[in-house]
């Protein structure tokens, strides 16, 4: 019983022993690492002084649409001679970002280009960021306007609706039937194109005539069902504007096997990985998506700005952002990137999202 | 203390069974507290706070301590109960999901306008509720605990995601915001610290110093002889969930309050991280063995190591990497060490053994 009772001690130091060896090792290296690869965060601490070490943190690592966009923020951060760095959570939950938002607070980067979880859960870190001196832009996803300095929107309504009535439009002729294969009947986001649409097709395409607005409730299945009684109960449909991600790639993957493939024509809103195998088989000419590189590269250039001191983000403020050109800071301190990109033939295999 | 008869008994023979020794009243007090495995954690826990010091930049500063307070908080209070349930040999793995469906009580009724001081108390009687559910699933029914709480973390997690959608709560009163991000001035110590410190000593004297406490660890190593020596087998259980489905429930109010968000896929998957951090402080996934002040110290030692390689750019993939490598290394080591200490007294040579047997 003895035996039984003196060991464990000794074992117990023996592990914590190599226990300690290993982290001692592991954190010596890292910090070596460190020191040699983050000479900017050293640099100025308060804005305004050209620190630009600017960060992106994504919702989450290894999302194909955040490294798209990312890598817009590097060639745009390596253009005006900043340094680029990536950190962010490995799952997207609401508060995954806040320890990360914390370390740069300390690290003192000039910069933070986040897509933001949760509108309000990150708000207290990013508003300690601020009051450090660093300038906070939001992109892809905003949160509440009082938590950072700029949001870079993707796409206006507007402009969402226009480039699907024209893809759809220059497809078909200018004239026949069309359907709208949408998300949620309650979707905010596309009812409002929708109404658009619907705005847009009265007033400048008086030949198409809208028959159905249906809803596959961004199911896979419940949107591909609702494909194929769409051409069943409208024998003379030559289009469909599908304005969801998940929407259009079932309606590809029926139209694909079906005989309306390339009678029946299909844009909307879609992204080039999913809809490369339509493009290339002929199903779809054309689709749209915004250009998460073009935005990335855009939200660079707007914490540039704000570091630099040449805008605050008020309503009015105008930078120029390399090759986009020059933008205009709109209300409540969002900027707009512009119209959607179009991915075709000619284009889909220079994007990888 | 009257049980102690109870324990020092192992029910295996010696070398079988190496994590299921109690302590070891034939050495001395000194080696009783000091060397012993929590010691080594908490040592551990030093040498990466003095390594990270001098090799990181930005970490020796007192913001470090007091972020590292804020985003720990929830894990170290749910550990204290997890701790004793894991002593007994069971485990809970609902306690995220009553966190979350803690913060979506405490949403939802103050969006339908109830005061945010009733939604406090109606979110812990949730966490009791949910715990006493898990206990009578468990002690009445008899089903296994892992079988259990993997049900009513699914249950719990579908309730809170279900009652709000994906929609957040996010007005909450100021007053009580600031109090669960609050410092006290000057030193950079998050106010929370001290509703923890409160149940981090009642826990403690729960564990170690009641005969409650004796017979959890009497429960961990034989059940049948702990009902046998009249524990209450079945009853302490019980409690114990009751008190990990409160004190979940209590975690899930701070984390709301924290980040001014009510939502149902809150602390999603915080239930590995505590039992991770309670593993790693020694206790025992059989039961049986453990101690608290190891726990505080395997969650901090989680903690800083986190974020020091955070502060280092390490990528979060890889702080991963490195916290499962060492929660893996600690748990084979204790394996290891056993089995070459099996090969040594083969060969002979007891000869310490008996010198500390005469100390006792």
């Amino acid at each position: 019983m003895l035996f039984h009772n003196t060991r464990p001690t000794r074992r117990a130091l023996r592990a914590g022993a190599i226990g300690a060896m290993a982290v001692s090792v592991a954190l010596v290296a890292a910090g070596c690492a460190t020191t040699s690869s983050t000479p900017a965060a050293s640099g100025a601490a308060t804005g305004g002084s050209g620190n630009y070490a600017i960060t992106f943190v994504p919702k989450n690592l290894g999302n194909a649409y955040f490294d798209a966009s990312d890598k817009g923020g590097a060639a745009a951060i390596t253009e005006f001679g900043g340094k680029y760095s990536e950190v962010g959570p490995a799952t997207a939950s609401p508060d995954a970002q806040v320890s990360f938002i914390n370390t740069l607070t300390q690290q003192q980067v000039g910069g933070i280009v986040i897509s933001a979880n949760d509108p309000k859960a990150i708000g207290d870190s990013l508003n300690e960021a601020r009051a450090a001196g660093i300038k906070v832009v939001t992109f892809d996803s905003d949160t509440d306007p009082s938590y950072r300095d700029i949001f870079i929107n993707q796409a206006s309504p507007e402009g969402i609706a226009k480039s699907q009535v024209d893809q759809i439009a220059s497809q078909i002729g200018d004239t026949g039937e069309i359907a709208i294969l949408s998300a949620s009947a309650n979707a905010t986001n596309q009812n409002a194109w929708i109404d658009l649409m619907k705005a847009d097709l009265a007033k400048d395409h008086p030949n198409i005539k809208l028959d159905e607005v249906v809803y596959g409730d961004d199911d896979d299945q419940t949107s591909f069902d609702k494909t194929a009684a769409l051409l069943q109960s409208h024998p003379d449909l030559k289009g469909i504007i599908s304005p969801t991600t998940v929407g259009i790639a079932a309606a590809a993957r029926y139209l694909s096997t079906s005989s309306s493939k390339g009678k029946v024509a299909l844009t909307g809103l879609g992204t080039p990985n999913q809809m490369r195998a339509y493009i290339a088989d002929g199903t779809v000419t054309s689709f749209a998506l915004w250009n998460p590189a073009d935005l990335g590269y855009l939200a660079a250039y707007a914490d540039k700005a704000l570091i630099d001191g040449t805008i605050t983000g008020k309503s009015g403020d105008k930078f120029t952002a390399g090759k986009l050109g020059s933008f205009t800071v709109g209300d409540k301190g969002t900027v707009l990137l512009g119209d959607p990109t179009v991915f075709n033939k000619a284009n889909i295999d220079q994007f990888n999202f | 203390m009257s049980d102690t008869t109870t324990l020092t008994s192992p029910a295996a023979p010696a070398g079988q069974a190496p994590g299921r020794s109690y302590r070891n009243y034939g050495s001395s007090l000194f080696r009783r507290i000091f060397v012993t495995r929590e010691m080594a954690v908490i040592a551990l826990l030093a040498i990466v706070i003095i390594v990270a010091s001098v090799s990181v930049k930005n970490f020796a500063s007192p913001i470090t301590f007091s972020y590292l307070l804020l985003d720990t908080t929830p894990i170290l209070l749910i550990a204290l109960p997890m701790t004793l349930v894991i002593i007994t040999g069971e485990i809970d793995l609902s306690v995220a999901s009553m966190m979350g469906l803690s913060s979506v009580t405490v949403g939802t009724l103050t969006q339908a306008g109830w005061p945010i001081e009733v939604a406090f108390v109606v979110a812990l009687v949730v966490g009791v509720i949910g715990g006493a559910l898990n206990g009578f699933l468990i002690t009445v029914v008899g089903l296994p605990s892992l079988a259990v709480t993997i049900g009513t973390l699914a249950l719990y997690r579908g309730l809170a995601v279900g009652l709000l959608g994906t929609t957040a709560v996010t007005d909450f009163p100021k007053f009580w915001t600031d109090i669960a991000k609050a410092k006290f001035a000057a030193t950079g110590i998050p106010v929370v610290i001290v509703p923890f410190i409160i149940l981090a000593v009642v826990f403690a004297v729960l564990l170690h110093f009641t005969s409650f406490g004796r017979g959890i660890f009497a429960i961990g190593l034989s059940s049948e002889a702990a009902a046998f020596s009249g524990v209450h087998v079945e009853r302490t259980k019980f409690i114990l969930f009751m008190l990990t489905g409160v004190v979940s429930a209590f975690a899930g109010i701070y984390y709301t309050l924290r980040f001014g968000s009510a939502r149902g896929d809150n602390a999603t998957g915080l239930e590995l991280s505590v039992i991770a951090a309670v593993l790693l402080g020694g206790v025992s996934i059989f039961g049986g063995r453990g101690a608290l002040h190891g726990v505080i110290a395997g969650v901090l030692l989680i903690g800083v190591l986190g974020s020091a390689l955070r502060l280092a750019n390490v990528s979060s993939d890889v702080i991963n990497i490195i916290t499962g490598a060492l929660l893996v290394l600690s748990v084979v080591s204790t394996s290891f060490l056993a089995w070459a200490r099996k090969r040594r007294q083969r060969r002979g040579g007891t000869k310490k053994t008996a010198v500390s047997a005469t100390a006792g």
